[in-house]
């Protein structure tokens, strides 16, 4: 196990490294030139040349790069070219609703299909099935942004259970889930789609495996089989999938934000573009890659504690 | 015909084709022009006269829109599969070829390294980049196609390499390049044609998220999910400005996604040998 960890790590910090370079590479041939977009049009040569050496832009691009790694280890995320204002100010109170958002779908996402899936498989065939499957064709065909629209015509404005938009802080922690709600559940229809088919196949799998026959031979419930030896098992792609959605709901959060106008990290990054305010796309951009290298990092080690057989390799 | 056999298939293909030919009849007849603003007819509602499913904002034929829509829609996604493929099949070949070896590691290490950056976010970095265009959007998603073309290409075609006639073309003096063209390639087809489908739904539905979000194309190209944009303000009085451009995206990815299960079906015998 100690060895098959190390490993993960060791590609873990490779891929992070990889990311990092292939960013700030692609920020690096951007035309223009920073500082002289930050003062305007009728800045003198001095002093775009004095705010190219404050922000660091005088040394050679390998020792940038470094800069820019190194202070991104110590939190240091730069400071934003429109706002003059940390980055990490910035992004920390955008997470506190892009973060949240994510897992409250993903949350969602799961407790929809996990029901749906094994319900579908153990009644393989049935109308139930028929009906689990033909809502999950269509959940992966609706795009979640127009799902949202609609939502927001129905909820929002002619029932009025929702607010259309925005979002009311953490000071009321419920008032804000509820501002949280038809975002999530729109990030969540496609998601929990794909997880109930995946649920599905990997449970009909393992069902027509020899092992099931014996649990119920030797006397087992249909029910007792399935929770005692056929879950466990169909879990494992299950769980690859759900490490996969992590960043899809992060990406997928940056467009659902705009249909509720939720000031998280995806309405940062739209300004920070229309303001080719650049450090602030960086730095969102090696976040977002971060945060998926990371789950994926730690879905590799879940799988190994679900299946022993992978700790070898 | 077996392909007529199969519901999937049938129905499938028939919601493809009309949104193709809609496309495609666009190009040479609108009902009305889509660039062109006409402010007494704005905002009517869908079977008013002359106008099916009613007027936008502008006064402008929501059909004829979607027509145009259409095209945008199913250009960026073709070529974005395309792109994928060309360069995605030919890795994935050549890592299955060289397998164990550098080029391999290589080939697979950048392709983890791609699905690191969710598509969206390759789109944010291009478009922040060099501006949003369908070009950028077509290269975004094109980018996000190569590793999932590459991965599956690469784990057919080695269980092909184990095969005995394989070995005999190897025995008959073929290098694994040849080898690769003549021999795996056709075996890997069917394979790459489902997935094709599946990736060219996937790319309709980005390409509307991205205009929708304003990176994708720009006016005054129409696209479904600019449409939608612009409808968002005033989904409360002209609900009917949302509906349809939303309609034209589902029926067009769940009638590629059914052709894709279609064909799966009808493939997967073929399939599940070539697991064993």
């Amino acid at each position: 196990m100690l060895r098959y960890t190390l490993s993960r790590l060791q590609s873990l910090v490779l891929s992070l490294i990889a990311a990092s370079i292939v960013i700030f590479l692609t920020v690096e041939i951007v035309p223009g030139d920073p500082a002289s977009y930050m003062l305007g049009l009728n800045a003198s040569e001095d002093t775009i040349a004095a705010l190219r050496d404050q922000l660091g832009l005088n040394v050679p691009s390998y020792q940038r790069y470094w800069n820019w790694v190194s202070s991104l280890l110590h939190g240091d995320f730069g400071t934003s070219y429109t706002y003059r204002t940390p980055v990490s100010d910035m992004i920390r109170d955008r997470l506190w609703i892009s973060l949240p958002l994510a897992i409250y779908a993903l949350f969602l996402s799961t407790l929809i299909a996990f029901p749906a899936g094994i319900l579908a498989a153990t009644h393989r065939g049935s109308f139930t099935d028929v009906l689990i499957m033909g809502f999950t064709q269509l959940g992966v065909a609706i795009p979640n942004f127009w799902f949202a629209m609609l939502m927001v015509l129905l909820f929002a404005i002619n029932l009025q259970w929702f607010s259309a938009g925005g979002f009311p802080g953490w000071e009321n922690p419920l008032l804000a889930i509820k501002s949280l709600t038809l975002p999530a559940i729109a990030l969540a229809l496609p998601q929990a789609s794909i997880l109930a088919r995946i649920m599905r196949s990997s449970l009909l799998d393992i069902l027509s495996e020899d092992y099931i026959r014996t649990a119920r031979a030797k006397g087992l419930t249909r029910g007792q089989t399935l929770y005692r030896h056929a879950l466990r098992n169909a879990l494992i792609p299950v769980l690859t999938i759900i490490g996969l959605q992590f960043s899809f709901l992060m990406a997928g959060a940056i467009i659902i934000e705009n249909v509720f106008f939720l000031p998280g990290l995806g309405r940062l990054v739209f300004q920070a573009i229309t303001q080719r305010d650049l450090i602030v796309v960086e730095s969102v951009v090696m976040l977002l890659v971060f945060a998926v290298i990371l789950v994926n990092f730690a879905v590799d080690i879940a799988y190994a504690i679900v299946d022993p057989r992978l700790r070898g390799g | 015909m077996v392909l007529l056999n199969n519901r999937n298939i049938v129905i499938g293909a028939a919601l493809t084709a009309i949104f193709v030919t809609l496309a495609l009849v666009s190009f040479v007849y609108t009902p009305y022009d889509v660039t062109g603003v006409d402010i007494p007819n704005k905002l009517k509602k869908p079977f008013s006269n002359g106008y099916p499913l009613g007027t936008d904002h502008f006064g402008r034929d929501i059909l004829s829109m979607i027509m145009v829509g259409a095209r945008t829609s199913i250009a960026v996604a073709l070529v974005a599969v395309t792109i994928g493929m060309a360069l995605g099949v030919p890795l994935g070949l050549a890592a299955a070829a060289n397998k164990g070896y550098l080029l391999d590691e290589l080939i697979m290490r950048s392709n983890d390294l791609i699905f690191a950056f969710p598509s969206l976010v390759i789109a944010i970095l291009i478009t922040a980049i060099f501006g949003p265009s369908a070009l950028n959007a077509i290269i975004a998603i094109g980018i996000f196609n190569i590793p999932v073309f590459a991965r599956l290409t690469r784990g057919a075609a080695l269980s092909l390499w184990q095969r005995d006639y394989i070995l005999s073309a190897r025995v008959a003096g073929k290098g694994p390049a040849r080898i690769s063209f003549e021999h795996i390639l056709p075996n890997v087809a069917n394979l790459l044609i489902v997935q094709g489908t599946i990736q060219f739904s996937l790319g309709i539905l980005a390409e509307a998220g991205l205009s929708y979000v304003g990176l994708g194309a720009q006016p005054p190209i129409p696209s479904w999910g600019r449409m939608l944009a612009e409808s968002q303000t005033m989904i409360s009085f002209a609900p009917h400005m949302a509906l349809f451009p939303g309609l034209a995206i589902v029926f067009t990815v769940l009638g590629l996604n059914l052709m894709g299960d279609g064909l799966r079906d009808i493939f997967d015998p073929r399939i599940r040998r070539d697991k064993s």
